[in-house]
């Protein structure tokens, strides 16, 4: 395809592929690094025996991700999320707000521009904080581990989540009955369901709640 | 050379890959920015989305800074460093050092001081296991936005409930996932009814700071109520922590 030819979006594909196959190389090559730096093989038992007791299950979650994340975060925000982390419970809020911020839609370009913009200003901004927790550990850590401010670091899904809940739940309240009430008839009734298990229910939250909107519109109710 | 799970090699070879994700993402950054300007968009309203990004994820990053604390206690700081920048997530992590430990024989926040063969296959299992969405979102997410566009052009008002449909159902399992243990009111605990109690604070706020910019007209108060309730919300979680632990 010639330069000339190629839109915003092409380029941003583009960039995206040369991006995260550069990041997975080097994600990959730091095991490699370390064994040959220091002479050492892999304990290829236990790797076998862990990838097979994590790997399935993180790639069929991963492949979920991809497809349910893609639509919401856009083009240029997904690439980037993929890469950066920390998706549901940072870089997709970030980008919600901003949309709602900025009042566009995800799938204009001018969404798929915030959008970016957002999850990049996101990245980068938690990546420089890390860096300087791993800097300054030693005295950050008994300040970041005080007993008193445990609570409000263990509750930040509850406080993020409250806050963009009123505003999306308020304006789409029709779409929100069936999901929040489907939501919260499993997550009290099924033990199962908790911290650990909430990234498996998005996905089938997001398929219900596809399915209810589609039966409601085709009935006229939206 | 003798293998230490906080070697400065280590840190090395992490910073590296983190400043090209870095990179990545100052990238991004600089093409969108120039894409909506191109596309006539405010540069003071570009100029508020970042800021407000950046207020936004502060308390969130912080977090981030005490799970690399937490997993560094059997992995050294490089290790998590790296994966809590670059793709993972606390809970991830966890398990799948968690599962690498396991199967060598060790426990999980018990290991004594790991050799470079230990250390190298929980480095591998962790990387392996996480990099699904690398490498697919490359490979599918051309079509998807494709098939996002022409259902916009085919049919608009249903593109648009579709897009809110996808964050509601989102928010919805999030919102399911905040009452989680209020069955534990059932055996006399109040501890379930912590993070709903936080959840009502966070989205009183959010409320009080619309009605607020409702009143004075003053628009930058809706920038911030977001982060504005956010912290409010995990604030009040130590208060309410101690009134119903």
């Amino acid at each position: 395809m010639k330069k000339q030819a190629m839109t915003y979006m092409d380029r941003v594909h583009r960039w995206g592929l040369s991006w995260n196959m550069l990041v997975m190389v080097l994600l990959l090559a730091f095991p490699v690094a370390v064994a040959l730096i220091f002479s050492a093989l892999p304990d290829w038992r236990g790797f076998a025996f862990g990838l097979i007791a994590t790997a399935p299950m993180y790639w069929a979650v991963g492949v979920i991700e991809t497809f349910t994340y893609i639509p919401m975060l856009g083009a240029g925000g997904s690439y980037l999320s993929f890469v950066t982390g920390n998706i549901s419970n940072l870089k997709l809020p970030c980008a919600l707000n901003a949309l709602e911020q900025a009042g566009v839609k995800a799938n204009s370009d001018e969404g798929e521009v915030v959008s970016t913009i957002a999850i990049a200003v996101s990245s980068i901004v938690t990546t420089v904080i890390i860096i300087l927790g791993v800097i300054l550990l030693v005295p950050l850590s008994p300040v970041l581990n005080a007993p008193v401010l445990a609570p409000a670091f263990a509750q930040i899904l509850p406080a993020l989540f409250g806050g963009l809940g009123v505003v999306f739940v308020s304006r789409n309240w029709k779409i929100a009955v069936a999901p929040v009430s489907l939501m919260l008839i499993l997550f009290i009734a099924v033990p199962a369901l908790n911290a650990g298990t909430v990234g498996i229910m998005v996905p089938v939250s997001v398929l219900f709640t596809l399915a209810v909107s589609r039966i409601l519109y085709k009935k006229g109710l939206l | 050379m003798t293998f230490s799970v906080n070697h400065p090699i280590l840190f090395v070879l992490a910073g590296v890959i983190i400043a090209v994700v870095l990179a990545q993402s100052v990238f991004f950054l600089i093409k969108a920015w120039r894409q909506g300007v191109a596309l006539g968009m405010d540069r003071a309203k570009l100029r508020r989305i970042a800021v407000t990004a950046a207020v936004f994820t502060i308390a969130p990053a912080l977090a981030i800074v005490i799970s690399v604390i937490t997993l560094a206690k059997d992995l050294g700081v490089a290790l998590p460093w790296l994966r809590l920048s670059v793709v993972g997530s606390l809970s991830y992590e966890t398990i799948a050092a968690t599962n690498a430990e396991s199967a060598m024989g060790l426990t999980f926040g018990q290991a004594p001081a790991l050799t470079a063969s230990q250390y190298v296959t929980i480095a591998a299992v962790m990387t392996i296991s996480i990099l699904v969405g690398i490498w697919l979102v490359p490979a599918v997410c051309r079509k998807l936005q494709s098939g996002m566009i022409s259902l916009e052009k085919r049919d608009r008002k249903w593109a648009d409930i579709f897009q809110a449909s996808m964050f509601i159902g989102m928010i919805a399992a999030f919102v399911g996932y905040v009452f989680c243990d209020v069955s534990t009111v059932l055996e006399g605990s109040m501890v379930g009814l912590i993070p709903v109690a936080v959840m009502a604070v966070s989205a009183l706020v959010m409320c009080l700071s619309g009605l607020l910019v409702a009143k004075t007209k003053v628009r930058w108060i809706s920038d911030y109520a977001l982060p504005v309730s956010l912290i409010i919300g995990m604030a009040s979680a130590i208060p309410i922590t101690n009134w119903l632990s």
